[in-house]
């Protein structure tokens, strides 16, 4: 039992997938050439003034929806001041005092398969802010405010997560559901899904929070998880060696696997929060929210519930089948095609498929396997065509030549032979040519069964119907 | 409500105007009066007062369509730009 | 035919209507007047001759083709605060010194869809900061009733340049009284119309809640000619109110009988010079001679509209201003060390010393630990005057006073005590806070010195309070007198 805890706390920011900027009429688009996205108002022009995009407003809606939050009446805009040269108006449009979001929650799967509620404070809107670019500029760094005026909803937790193993779930869980609600497309390479980690540790006990680390856009899991351990082990050997842990802001440095202090300390951030008065209040009527409402798709948790009940799943496979929207439709339309064994369905899904499109960097949206053609597969074992091993022989033909499973079936002869004479022939044959195994097996070497098993299926081709196999076999043997 | 220098030297760090010595002793000055100046807002009863942000009471924000308006006009922009290099904004470098 | 520019706005534009005169020749001879003007008044920062001859050419072929809008061919000019395409922008501040906007303000816009011919920028306090126009980095502006006083401010260049007659109508802002103020003391019509009635998008922002753009004219008429043109909904500010514009010119000759005024006691206070008050309460005997009906009013919480004011007004700008970094507009220091000395010198360098009081006055009422004793403490006693003024309203039309405490005074007299400077918008203060649209127009002399009337109504009353102007006006002729010189 350690003797310190740990205690984090997410803040996540994910970009909105509107067409158009939270406060003007520009492209979000990803990747275009430098400032060709950023109109006046994005560049904070002398005179230029904000105008709310309400597809943002809707979206933030939709997520406070989906975790359960309450949805603010009435929000307000607020102006956070700071100089830095990617803000173009030296402040930053957000929500401080009233957000349009507040009191939601999210639970989460442990490794113990325990589930825990992780608390959210928060979710407000906010524009982002633009890019600083660095290489290829000696002693100077370039400024491209295309991403500026992006929406963003900042979702702030609850400090209820107790290990980087909570947090990565936590994580996993919100990309999970901001995908599934479509308002985010998650691509953390790209920047739409960032995370920033509030670290901090307590004797195991003790009610007070120890002094908190922030460390700033982790985008990855992996970079999170590591993270996280490296500040909890640095943040203990501080204290354990009777020194004080600095608040301060960190960024992680993924070469070295470290968390570095970010900010000279002498800057303390004095944001200056006051109500924007170029916006007004913002009122959500609860026409909008039930207009909200009719669109929520089922969720991620109705979602595995669900697969648990109707298909006989485990929670785990349920939640692993149902971590993207894509990939659980994928599963029910293979299910809808081959209903007699949703399990062997899962096990496909989540193994071979899987796989599969890991190895080749698709996604299963892709199209390159379609779910009835993996349903053919699966009858195929069902109705005992093929055996479960033959399949798997069958599936990288499918895979990599985009033919159905009969064709491979029939073209390379790997029916399963359920024919009892067959059989028995290739076990008349390996039982002659292997009298010392046979000798030993009835003195009572039980585990040369396997031996037995293995040369017939060999001499079969891989083909013969293992439960038939098994029970000639064993009558043969037994002599 | 005396303002020290250091007081000055800090709001203009956190507002980034450059200050000589023989300045921060002016504003020192005439901060200080206006803060005594401002100071007779403190006696004026304002329990349960609700803050007015905005002049005209009762309205609320529009929400505009999510359409893309704007198109690329960064040269024309940029020819207001002090430093400008393959269409980035150029500053000194920023170190985090 | 007598010299043009002796004629109002209303005039002008009914005159090149009946093409009594072509929009050349009007532009011509006042540009002349603006030209050998500038070295004593220095009203103009920009004179855009070139552009305005071509645009009168283009006017007077509209209207010989019978064609054009309410103020085809018109001459004014824009306060240096609105953004206009392809024209340097500079808002009196060397931080723009170089700015030339890429965009037109809405209120440019909608005037040049009226017709409008613009003759140039007018001088202004920097960044719309002061109430004399010596904040300016292109100098200050003087008065044309007397070159060594002050024109008032901000709009002092669009103030002295109506007075002394170089436009017949110029596009101003108001956020304390920067319209009116210089309005009173350089004797002519200025009009600051309800928060939201006129677009803010281009108009650079000083005080967000506070600015508003409004016209400075001869006459009433001819404000509501040009704020019938200039106001209405803008989907770009997102403070702009839909409510329908009102045709102000129509609704000039609303006879002012039983119209209810409050006289505030609060506006007679012991700051009010003598001769200012007399020449106000002979106005508001005109006004009662024509049917009005005068009472007591009073707003309590009024004396304290100056202290809200220069805590909610800094604050807005401190933020409003961080925008002017150096980075992508405007000036940039000389070889920065780093990002941060680049940050501070060129803010540094840009900003005159009003600007960077009332930025470091806005951040500090901001600021952790003084936000609430300040900042919050000031938008509650800003309810109260707001509820002050709406209590007012139930009994009155309109309120009318004083529009300023002195007539115009020496330039740098003022310049040493900020709080001096202050107090000369005690009156004017009150309509921005609440929103409200108020008008001032000339209402005598004191010792040669133009004198102020000012009238406040109720949210959107402009037709009300336009009207009521109009009805002075006609029943007296100070608003008709010009400044010696300039006749």
């Amino acid at each position: 039992m350690s003797e310190w805890e740990t205690v984090i706390g997410l803040e996540i920011h994910a970009q909105l997938a509107t067409r158009s900027k939270i406060f003007s009429g520009s492209a979000t688009t990803y990747g275009a050439p430098p400032n060709t996205q950023a109109d006046l108002v994005d560049l904070g022009y002398p005179g230029v003034l904000p105008v709310l995009n309400g597809e943002a407003v809707r979206m933030a809606v939709k997520l406070g929806l989906a975790i359960n939050a309450h949805i603010a009446p009435l929000s307000v805009f607020a102006r956070k001041n700071y100089f830095y040269p990617d803000l173009p108006k030296g402040y930053q449009i957000s929500q401080y005092e009233l957000p349009i979001v507040a009191q939601g929650s999210l639970d989460i799967v442990l490794e113990d398969g325990r589930s825990k509620r992780i608390g959210i404070i928060r979710a407000h809107l906010e524009e982002d802010a633009g890019k600083s670019l660095h290489e290829g500029l000696p002693g100077m760094t370039g400024i491209d405010l295309n991403r500026a005026g992006t929406p963003l909803v900042e979702i702030v937790s609850e400090p209820d997560m107790r290990s980087a193993k909570e947090a990565v779930a936590y994580l996993k869980k919100m990309h999970t559901l901001v995908r599934y609600l479509e308002i985010c497309d998650g691509n953390m390479q790209e920047g739409s899904f960032r995370c920033d980690a509030n670290v901090s540790v307590r004797r195991a006990g003790t009610q007070k929070f120890g002094t908190r680390t922030e460390t700033k856009n982790l985008n990855s899991f992996r970079f999170l998880e590591r993270a996280i351990n490296f500040e909890v082990a640095r943040q203990i050997e501080l204290l354990e060696s009777g020194r004080p842990v600095v608040q301060e802001t960190r960024l992680y440095d993924p070469d070295k696997g470290e968390t570095r202090s970010m900010r000279s300390k002498e800057e303390a951030n004095d944001y200056r929060y006051f109500p924007d008065p170029d916006l007004l209040p913002l009122k959500v009527e609860a026409a909008l929210i039930e207009a909200v409402r009719a669109t929520l798709p089922e969720l991620p948790d109705q979602k595995a519930q669900r697969f648990c009940s109707e298909y006989g799943l485990s929670p785990y496979d349920a939640g692993v089948l149902t971590a993207s929207r894509e990939l659980a439709a994928y599963y029910e339309d293979v299910v809808r095609a081959a209903p007699s064994d949703p399990k062997l369905a899962a096990n496909w899904v989540m193994g071979d498929l899987a796989a599969a499109l890991n190895k080749g960097g698709i996604e299963v949206s892709s199209g390159k396997l379609p779910a009835a053609r993996l349903a053919e597969l699966l009858k195929r074992i069902a109705d005992g065509t093929i055996s479960g091993k033959i399949a798997k022989e069958v599936f990288e033909v499918m895979w990599s030549e985009g033919v159905a499973a009969d064709a491979v079936i029939e073209s390379k002869g790997l029916r399963q032979i359920t024919d009892s004479a067959a059989i028995l022939r290739a076990i008349e044959e390996v039982m002659a040519r292997s009298p010392a195994q046979l000798a030993e097996y009835r003195a009572g070497k039980d585990k040369l069964f396997g031996f037995f098993v293995g040369q017939v299926m060999k001499a079969t081709g891989g083909k013969a119907n293992p439960a038939q196999l098994n029970e000639l076999l064993r009558s043969k043997l037994r002599g | 409500m005396a303002l020290t220098r250091e007081q000055i030297a800090s709001i203009a760090t956190l507002a980034r105007l450059d200050l000589t010595s023989s300045e921060i002793p002016v504003y020192q000055e005439s901060l200080s009066r206006i803060l005594d100046f401002i100071g007779a807002l403190e006696g004026a009863d304002t329990a349960n007062v609700t803050p007015m942000a905005h002049p005209l009471p009762g309205l609320t924000q529009r929400l505009r369509p999510d359409v893309v308006t704007e198109v690329d006009c960064h040269e024309r922009y940029q020819l207001n730009a002090p430093l400008t290099a393959a269409g980035l904004y150029l500053v000194p470098k920023v170190i985090e | 035919m007598s010299a043009l520019h002796t004629r109002t706005l209303s005039q002008l534009a009914e005159g090149l209507r009946r093409r009594s005169f072509s929009s050349v020749e009007l532009v011509s001879e006042l540009l002349a007047r603006i030209d050998k003007s500038q070295p004593l008044l220095n009203a103009f920062i920009s004179v855009t001759a070139e552009e305005a001859l071509a645009a009168a050419r283009a006017a007077d072929r509209t209207l010989a083709a019978g064609g054009g809008g309410a103020l085809t061919g018109v001459a004014i000019a824009h306060k240096d605060i609105f953004c206009t395409q392809g024209v340097r922008t500079t808002c009196g501040s060397r931080m723009l010194d170089n700015f030339v906007s890429p965009y037109d303000a809405t209120v440019v816009a909608k005037l040049r869809g009226a017709g409008a011919v613009v003759l140039g920028k007018t001088n202004m306090d920097e960044f719309a900061m002061g109430s004399s126009n010596e904040t300016s980095f292109y100098g200050p502006v003087r008065n044309p009733w007397n070159p060594q006083l002050v024109p008032g401010g901000s709009s002092g260049g669009s103030a002295a340049a109506v007075a002394a007659r170089l436009v017949p109508g110029a596009t101003a802002t108001d956020t304390g009284g920067s319209i009116r103020q210089p309005a009173a003391l350089c004797g002519i019509t200025g009009m600051k119309p309800t928060y939201g009635r006129v677009s803010r998008y281009g108009m650079v922002a000083f005080a967000s809640s506070l600015d508003q753009g409004g016209t400075l004219t001869a006459t009433a008429a001819d404000a509501a000619l040009m704020l019938r043109e200039m106001a209405g909904f803008d989907p770009r500010d997102s403070t702009s109110v839909e409510t329908p514009v009102p045709d102000y010119v129509a609704a000039l000759e609303e006879p002012i009988a039983g119209l209810r005024i409050g006289v505030l006691a609060e506006f007679f206070d012991k700051g009010l010079d003598a001769e200012n008050e007399r020449c106000v309460r002979e106005a508001l005997r005109v006004l009662e001679g024509l049917g009005a009906k005068v009472t007591q009013a009073s707003l309590p919480h009024l004396p304290l509209s100056v202290p809200v004011y220069y805590v909610v007004a800094p604050a807005e700008c401190s933020s409003n201003l961080a925008r002017y970094d150096g980075v992508r507009l405007g000036h940039r220091c000389e070889k920065p060390r780093d990002l941060n000395d680049m940050y501070r010198r060129s803010r540094g360098e840009g900003f005159g010393a009003e600007v960077k009081r009332r930025i470091m006055t806005g951040t500090y009422v901001l600021s952790a630990g003084y936000y609430d004793a300040y900042y919050l403490k000031a938008q509650r006693v800003r309810a109260l005057i707001n509820e002050d003024f709406v209590r007012a309203f139930k009994s009155v039309d309109v309120l009318i006073g004083p529009t300023t405490p002195t007539p115009a005074f020496p330039i740098g007299a003022k310049t040493s005590d900020p709080i001096t400077m202050y107090l000369n918008d005690i009156y004017t203060i009150g309509a921005n806070l609440a929103g409200l649209p108020a008008i001032s127009v000339p209402c005598g002399f004191v010792q040669g010195l133009p004198v102020g009337l000012q009238i406040v109504g109720p949210h959107f009353s402009e037709a009300r309070v336009l009207a009521a102007a109009h009805a002075f006006q006609r029943a007296t002729d100070w608003h008709t007198r010009i400044p010696v010189g300039y006749a």
